[in-house]
């Protein structure tokens, strides 16, 4: 039986088709995908996200846990309420998740982590939080709502509590600020402007019915991915995961390698892993024939098999097909697909696709 | 969830539906149900004029914005027509799935595999026991 959020009746209410994704039961679409993207990209949609998992991390040294934790470096945090996003590694580089770290105060800072990865994260956290004397506690009581587009911070603004609203209007992009139980970050995983609501899961519903109520459309899951992709922004277990280290996922922006004595886990490992070279690159694809891309396709230059598409789909706000893909360091830019045994060519683009509304690539 | 299934045509299991349109020549397209099921469709691979297919070959591609789905010939013939409008407009599909939503034309090679088809009430059953 699959895991149901607290908006799960509110969803079927709303006409939502359901289906299953990672354990839980979950809106793919209410109607149509593709109005849903354009919705986020135009005006205002808004995402049931309460199956990712918030965790409050409390004690003295939760700065210097985090350090010592994350392959993004804490120390970057210095004003209260401010995110940075980063890896989890392993020992030897493997990236256990990716997640967003807020910094409230010396004592207290807050993650918000994958669904999916949520037991082996907290398993994770709990192992080295004992020699830091950190408190790891996963918040299960706290509902999650995306929401997201032009228009979204002004529509969701008449729906948070009154003592937040004008913290919340004044924020700048990739910070918080919270109220009682009441938290609001102006992040996203859409490349549009808007918040992130985490709030008591008994006022979730009812907030989700007033987004809406302003206008706020709903929008599944199939839409989240077709936004994240023009957004150039990696989903964990299709463009990385244990097996593979940020170096090679495109994420050697999120390692902070200074200060060069700060020792987080997989340091040493990525250390190697870079001076070896020839890593694989992480590169934007744009189909140019018709058809299209989809995670595991095999890539080519010429004859000789170079590397495969990661997370790929159909761009609505660029009518074409895009895709994430990891190649050979000695690959060309001249690539090939191959799509139901047909070589269709691909262009090499820098990501991101689309961010607030506008193409980033040349068509 | 309920669905169009128009009574004067015939369907296969796998989602197809085909219209009788001349003596030998039928229309085939995939059903309400399953455009539903994909989902908004963002690409069609039609099959070539001239093929030759047998019944339950895979002979075009659907892809929507989720996925991409095989359609299988419903029955054997040499493909006539192509419905070339798809190409821009594969969303007609999901508009219109019985309409202007037809996938290709067949020459039949043999009548009575027609028999073999569901009738409306029978698809409409088999669809909404998949549905549960």
């Amino acid at each position: 039986m699959d895991k149901k959020t607290v908006l799960n009746d509110v969803h079927r209410d709303m006409g939502a088709r359901m289906v299953p994704f990672g354990g839980w039961d979950m809106p793919v679409h209410y109607g149509s995908q593709i109005d849903e993207h354009h919705a986020v990209r135009r005006d205002a949609g808004m995402f049931d996200v309460c199956h990712m998992t918030v965790v409050d991390l409390r004690g003295a040294r939760v700065r210097a846990f985090l350090q010592r934790l994350l392959a993004n470096d804490v120390g970057k945090l210095k004003t209260a309420g401010k995110a940075l996003y980063s890896c989890m590694l392993k020992d030897d580089g493997g990236v256990i998740d990716d997640l967003i770290v807020y910094f409230l105060t010396e004592d207290w800072f807050r993650l918000v982590v994958n669904a999916a990865t949520t037991d082996k994260d907290l398993a994770w956290l709990q192992d080295h939080a004992e020699a830091f004397d950190v408190a790891v506690d996963a918040r299960f009581d706290v509902g999650m709502i995306a929401v997201q587009g032009p228009t979204a911070r002004a529509k969701a603004a008449a729906a948070l509590p009154a003592e937040l609203r004008d913290a919340a209007l004044a924020l700048k992009p990739f910070s918080a600020a919270h109220a009682g139980d009441w938290f609001v970050g102006r992040t996203g995983y859409t490349g549009e402007d808007g918040f992130e609501l985490m709030l008591p899961e008994a006022d979730t519903p009812a907030t989700w019915r007033a987004l809406a109520a302003a206008g706020v459309r709903p929008c599944g899951l199939g839409a989240r991915d077709t936004l994240r992709l023009e957004a150039g922004m990696n989903l964990y277990g299709s463009d990385m995961d244990e097996s593979l280290t940020p170096l090679e996922s495109g994420l050697t922006w999120t390692v902070a390698w200074e200060p060069a004595g700060r020792d987080f886990i997989g340091r040493s490992a990525l250390e190697k892993h870079k001076a070896a070279g020839r890593l694989a690159a992480f590169t934007g694809l744009v189909l140019e024939g018709k058809g299209v891309l989809r995670g595991h396709q095999k890539l080519y230059d010429g004859e000789r098999e170079v590397g495969e598409v990661t997370s790929g789909g159909f761009s609505p706000t660029l009518e074409r097909s895009i895709a994430m893909a990891r190649v050979a360091a000695d690959a060309g830019d001249a690539l090939s697909v191959d799509i139901r045994g047909r070589r269709i060519p691909v262009r090499r683009v820098k990501m991101p696709f689309v961010r607030n509304g506008e193409a980033c690539i040349a068509l | 969830m309920s669905n169009d299934v128009p009574s004067d045509l015939r369907y296969t299991k796998s989602h197809e539906w085909v219209r009788i349109e001349d003596d030998d020549i039928v229309a085939v397209g995939i059903t309400d149900h399953a455009q539903e099921l994909l989902g908004d469709l963002v690409f069609v691979e039609l099959p070539e004029v001239g093929a030759q297919l047998g019944a339950g070959s895979e002979c075009a591609v659907v892809e929507s914005v989720k996925a991409a789905s095989d359609v299988y010939s419903p029955v054997g013939g040499e493909v006539v027509e192509v419905n070339e409008a798809l190409a821009d407009a594969p969303e007609t599909i999901n508009q219109e799935a019985y309409e202007g939503g037809w996938i290709f034309r067949l020459r039949l090679a043999n009548g009575d595999e027609l028999e073999g088809l569901m009738d409306a009430d029978s698809y409409a059953e088999h669809a909404e026991s998949e549905d549960h």
